[in-house]
């Protein structure tokens, strides 16, 4: 245990990563399957040691082969990512139960242990871009964790799953290369790849380069954006998550757009907020315009959409939105509502996606006219997406709740009222697409050929049960999710110039 | 007159750009999706010599320490960029592969057509 301690960093990436190449041999879906529980369950134990030292004992610092920073690739921990880490460790290692009958049903047998073995490596890259201090370390995990996305997605069982995935290969690909022509400005400018390190060489050479500086952070914010699905550059998304197994979709949108959002964060707040004076550039009012655009456009479309799962991408668009609102907003409450949000989002999407997932399962269809009365056969399939849906309307004794308690607060601050009157408009929207799904479910008669329809299996309701549980259980005690985030955010804070 | 100067003294950067726009101009224009995706990589391709040149320094040698020599050329670019260019192969590859897929689902790999085919776009 003391030779391992020093090195958990690196394992966190170093397991999945040669999971997934081990997993890449096996030929049969439930060994494969085997394994990668057994490797994603190990994930979160790393995680919270790694957030632990950190809240008690300030940030790591891992030097990774032994080379010094700014040389070498370091990798750092700090509140911030070991709250991401844990966030996308933990919600991974909870569903996973739930992969292997959705899996068995959607994909086909031989490519069962191939879909395990990009799972992994999905999960490599994400942990590795939310641990790495590195910034072209940073692109390479970005660029892992996107192939094996594009994979996931064209393994759906639809064929419009491989068109879905064409269309977010081009634009995931347009994103990681804007991503790293503005991590090569900086190179020229600073010499440095290591985020602090370019922070602070940033900050002195501001004046004579401002030009190059903005036109970095321009390209790297388009290109992170792009990832995280910020409005107008979320068009891939809703086929992406439609038309992708349940199980993979679940995944995505609990952790993908999670990871691309703290590195919008690392980059606004770390590296140009320690060099210069954000609020001086106009980056934080255009973030908060295209939020509002995505709560209100997103939701808007969600409300019309009859396809239960991109309705719900739809709705993820928009809760994006919030998130990126609290980075826009930019003081101790809002940034908390925002990292806040990212947290209570994932869990609450990863259990109305499962539940979603669970009806595919049964009945073999997610469109919302053949879904009548289904909350009489599955009916606590339906209560969690119930419970879940209402977090995303943000009632109260919900996470949802707290996050928007938080981000009014933020907007109050700097006295702007209309903003808190948006973020309850909006929240009317999704009760009106929440709404009318519980309305088709459960006010309905259920009609003969769901007759057979049922709850699913055990190892996929006690996953989705846990969300819509944890849902209610971060809407009370708020010590973890609102406690770290505030850490976090006081922080980034702090660190501004 | 002073503007042209500058184009021609800085004109690696007029070439990675021209090249990075003729790249993305190709992927939004184009429905064809093989198109598509050498457009892509045009554009990718732009991103490495947007690298590679600044690292050379007029007169530099390889970094390898010498009483001789004084100046070197930068050599980190060069080892990034081969790491991009891995990436730049992987995205192909597997864009390529999809692009045989889906014209074994549909018969057809431009874009309208696929978009008319299939009833809902």
């Amino acid at each position: 245990m003391r030779a391992v301690w020093p090195h958990l960093p690196a394992l966190q990436v170093v397991i999945p990563l040669l999971g997934a190449a081990v997993v890449a041999f096996m030929r049969r879906g439930a060994h494969a399957f085997a394994l990668a529980l057994t490797l994603t369950w190990a994930m979160p134990v790393i995680a919270i040691a790694l957030l632990w030292q950190t809240l008690t004992g300030g940030p790591i610092s891992y030097h990774l082969g032994g080379w010094e920073p700014p040389w070498g690739i370091e990798y750092r921990i700090d509140a911030l990512n070991g709250f991401v880490l844990v966030l996308v460790s933990a919600v991974s290692a909870v569903m996973m139960p739930y992969a292997h009958r959705s899996i068995a049903r959607e994909v086909e047998e031989r490519k069962q242990a191939w879909f395990y073995c990009m799972y992994l490596l999905c999960l490599c890259g994400l942990l590795g871009i939310t641990i790495t201090g590195d910034a072209f370390n940073a692109f390479v995990f970005l660029e892992i964790s996107s192939l094996s996305t594009y994979v996931l997605i064209a393994l759906g069982h639809d064929r419009r799953a491989l068109l879905a995935a064409f269309q977010y290969l081009i634009m995931g690909t347009i994103g990681a290369t804007f991503y790293v022509i503005g991590v090569g400005l900086l190179y020229l400018m600073t010499g440095s790849l290591n985020l602090a390190d370019m922070a602070a060489r940033l900050g002195p050479m501001w004046d004579e380069n401002a030009r190059t500086a903005i036109a970095a952070l321009a390209f790297i914010t388009v290109g992170v954006s792009l990832k995280l699905a910020l409005f107008p550059l979320h068009v891939w998304l809703p086929n992406a998550y439609a038309y992708a197994p349940s199980w993979a979709t679940a995944f995505l949108s609990a952790t993908a757009t999670k990871v691309a959002v703290y590195l919008l964060v690392r980059y606004v707040f770390s590296v140009f907020g320690a060099a210069l004076d954000i609020g001086a550039l106009p980056i934080t009012e255009i973030i908060i315009a295209l939020s509002l655009a995505a709560m209100f456009i997103a939701s808007f479309i969600a409300v019309f959409e009859t396809h239960l799962k991109r309705m719900l991408a739809y709705s993820s668009v928009g809760q994006i939105g919030y998130i990126t609102l609290g980075i826009g907003l930019a003081n101790q409450s809002g940034l908390t509502g925002g990292l806040v949000h990212l947290v209570n989002h994932a869990v609450m999407k990863a259990a109305l996606f499962l539940a979603a997932g669970a009806v595919f399962y049964r009945i073999g269809t997610v469109r919302l006219e053949q879904l009548a009365g289904l909350g009489r056969r599955m009916p606590l399939t339906v209560a969690a997406f119930a419970v879940a849906g209402f977090g995303l309307v943000g009632a109260p004794g919900t996470a949802g709740f707290i996050s928007k308690w938080y981000l009014a607060v933020g907007a109050l601050e700097p006295g702007w009222w209309w903003l808190v009157f948006l973020i309850v408009g909006s929240s009317l929207l999704a009760l009106v697409y929440v709404g009318r799904v519980l309305e088709v479910t459960c006010l309905r008669e259920p009609g003969p050929e769901l007759a057979k329809a049922s709850d699913p299996p055990l190892a996929m309701l006690a996953p989705l049960l846990l969300f819509a549980a944890a849902t209610v259980y971060f809407g009370f005690d708020t010590e973890w999710t609102a406690g770290i985030a505030g850490t976090a955010a006081k922080a980034l804070l702090a660190g501004l110039r | 007159m002073s503007t042209l100067k500058t184009l021609i003294e800085h004109y690696n950067y007029v070439v990675t750009i021209f090249l990075m726009m003729a790249g993305l101009y190709i992927v939004v224009a184009r429905g064809n999706m093989v198109k598509k995706l050498i457009g892509l990589s045009v554009f990718q391709t732009s991103v490495f010599l947007l690298y590679i040149e600044p690292g050379k320094i007029l007169g530099g040698t390889p970094p390898i320490l010498d009483p001789a020599f004084s100046v070197y050329s930068n050599p980190l670019p060069h080892v990034l960029i081969l790491t991009a260019i891995v990436v730049g192969v992987a995205t192909l590859a597997l864009g390529l592969a999809l692009v045989v897929r889906i014209n074994e689902a549909y018969g057809t790999v431009e874009e309208d057509e696929i978009f008319d085919g299939d009833g809902k776009a």
